[in-house]
């Protein structure tokens, strides 16, 4: 069914023209999967504004109620919430700061600079790439064990610090954006490989600093296995190991779960929605030019 | 302290390759110099690479052949932890269980995401927004998300009252095998759709409209120009979705850790384990039972099957090099590349 579907649509697209039924067909479509997308963000919000007497009951409430600030409140009685974020935002920001700087720097020196043994330092970084991150689970954290840092955030920051993923697109986007002879005039004023990147080549990463950005700030906020096994030290959780504990310890306390769970969704979704623009066009770009 | 390290490296990597070069270029003393900016711009992945993730990839080897807790001794037992993972039916139940989901889970999501792109494309107005929107749910944190889930499924959750009201019964979605495959593929679909289609969508949009026009004069039906035009061009982009789907659906773990938990060992992923997957099992016998060797070992039998899923997709990649005809379409591409 699905097939044929995409068959007439596609005939659509190859003629170049929809007839005004067809378009107001396709707009009716892509509403429904607007809402089964925004349904569970709608929902949580009504079960977090609610008491768990009300969740319970048949046939359930569809609008949000009046306990929100009552079961966030429970939050913070129950969980040290404003630690765990504080802690995940630490993590989230100089974790993105250190991946923006190294992997920017690595791309720029990779695009930019011929250099002994440079085809096969990118194909080492290439291959590494490859590898499974959950491969190195348990070995990791006894490595972690051994420097001290198991239940330390340096064990969620450092070893990420540069990434394969983060430097392979940079040097992408490097190769096509940044023109050799802004790099030329640099040098004829004298400015040395430091200088130029900070420069000449920083201001034009932008936008795909924007773009790993906000994809390295997603993924640091919400890792969920690495933390929940390093970070040792019960006292000191990230947001999403502190609500699956919350989740197990007060699990008939549906209503104060689900507004822990609302609580530690909104950061992120504010911080996707301020760079949402640029995200998806860059995620977009560097997907076709694989 | 990676510049450190990054320093002393440098010159070692760079008079390495200039011995080489020295051959044919004069004054090498000078020459390498230039070299050291570029090598300790790079250098920083290196060392972090070196340090946590080479030596700890290369030490789970040792691991798996050794019988550890994690606190006391180690004891060499040699190639005893696969002998056992080969044996052990918890470890093939969830090797199955990953692969239903992974199944149930990416096929209808792929195509989903292809009829969802198509639309998007013939939707001009809003663009940005509807894109938002659809990828939304791929920025939320799973474990928040698989709570709202946990609750629409529970026995007397929105989903079963849903079905209520419209007169059917019931479904045991946390309690079956099915019902708990179910669920969980649909967490993954609802995550994972928005992401795919946007990236078809990027690659639709990338096609020339000449080609289009060209089927047209050329009488082409609407068939014809799916599977003959549309289908072949799309495919890198297809080819890149299905990789990645696989490495993230064979690594399955958040989910089902968040529905199940239970500090039981024996119902870890739900009744009767159906939820159990590889990378679940692999940390409950790791990091609750200790047993550091056995997880290991169940890491590296995750990397095989990885490399083989990686090995195929190779396989096909380059079959559809090999067949650059423009006539040929992806069915009967996929399988010659297999």
């Amino acid at each position: 069914m699905a097939a044929d579907r995409t068959t007439a649509v596609g005939a659509g697209l190859a003629i170049g023209s929809g007839s005004r039924r067809s378009r107001v067909g396709v707009r009716v479509l892509l509403l429904l999967g607007v809402l089964v997308s925004l349904f569970p963000f709608y929902w949580l919000v009504v079960m977090a504004s609610i008491t768990t007497q009300e969740i319970l009951r048949f046939p359930p409430r569809l609008v949000p109620g009046t306990h929100l600030l009552e079961n966030m409140r429970q939050v913070i009685h129950r969980i040290d919430f404003f630690g765990s974020l504080f802690n995940t935002v630490v993590v989230s920001v100089t974790g993105t700061a250190l991946v923006l700087f190294f992997d920017s720097l690595a791309a720029f020196a990779f695009a930019k600079y011929e250099f002994p043994a440079r085809k096969l330092l990118f194909g080492i970084l290439l291959a590494t790439y490859m590898i499974p991150a959950q491969l190195s689970l348990v070995p990791q954290f006894v490595t972690m064990a051994d420097f001290g840092w198991a239940g330390s955030l340096k064990a969620l920051v450092i070893p990420g610090a540069a990434n394969a993923f983060g430097i392979f697109w940079m040097r992408q986007y490097a190769q096509n954006s940044l023109p050799d002879e802004l790099l030329d005039a640099g040098r004829i004023d004298g400015a040395g490989f430091f200088r130029l990147y900070r420069q000449v080549a920083l201001p034009l990463f932008r936008p795909a600093l924007a773009f790993l950005g906000i994809f390295t700030f997603i993924q640091l906020w919400n890792d969920y296995i690495w933390p929940l096994v390093v970070l040792v030290n019960p006292d000191r959780l990230t947001l999403q190991v502190a609500l699956a504990n919350l989740n197990v310890a007060y699990n008939t306390d549906y209503a104060v779960v689900m507004a822990g769970a609302l609580m530690s969704v909104i950061p992120l979704i504010v911080v996707f929605l301020i760079g949402a623009r640029h995200f998806l066009r860059d995620l977009a770009a560097g997907a076709t030019k694989m | 302290m990676a510049t450190v390290a990054g320093a002393e490296r440098a010159p070692t990597a760079g008079s390495g390759a200039e011995a080489v070069r020295g051959a044919n270029t004069a004054a090498p003393r000078g020459r390498w110099r230039r070299h050291v900016p570029p090598y300790l711009a790079i250098s920083p992945y290196y060392v972090l690479f070196t340090v946590f993730g080479a030596f700890p990839v290369g030490f789970s080897l040792y691991l798996s052949f050794q019988d550890w807790d994690g606190i006391g001794d180690m004891r060499f037992v040699g190639l005893q932890q696969y002998r056992w993972l080969l044996h052990d039916s918890v470890f093939w139940h969830s090797i199955l269980n990953t692969f239903e989901i992974w199944f149930m889970s990416t096929v209808p999501m792929l195509l989903l995401a292809l009829v969802i792109a198509f639309l998007l494309n013939a939707q001009v107005r809003h663009a940005t927004a509807y894109r938002v929107a659809y990828f939304i749910p791929n920025v939320t944190s799973m474990v928040a998300m698989t709570i709202v889930f946990g609750s629409v499924f529970a026995q007397a959750g929105l989903a079963n009252s849903l079905l209520k009201a419209i007169g059917v019964d019931g479904v045991d979605w946390l309690t079956s095998s099915l019902g708990i495959k179910s669920a969980i593929s649909i967490m993954i679909i609802w995550r994972w759709v928005g992401y795919n289609a946007l990236i078809f969508l990027a690659g639709l949009q990338a096609i020339p409209t000449e080609l289009f026009e060209a089927a047209r004069v050329d009488g082409a039906s609407s068939r014809q120009t799916l599977f003959r035009v549309l289908v072949p061009q799309l495919r890198p982009v297809i080819l890149f979705a299905v990789i990645t789907s696989t490495i993230n659906g064979l690594q399955i773990f958040t989910e089902s850790q968040v529905l199940f938990y239970s500090d039981d060992p024996g119902t870890t992923g739900g009744p009767g384990q159906e939820g159990l997957t590889i990378v679940l099992y692999l940390w409950q016998k790791a990091f609750n039972d200790h047993q550091f060797g056995y997880g290991a070992a169940i890491g590296w039998s995750l990397f095989a099957i990885i490399a083989l899923f990686a090995i195929i997709n190779w396989r096909l990649v380059s079959g559809s090099e090999r067949e650059n005809r423009p006539r040929i379409s992806w069915r009967k591409g996929a399988r010659n590349g297999r």
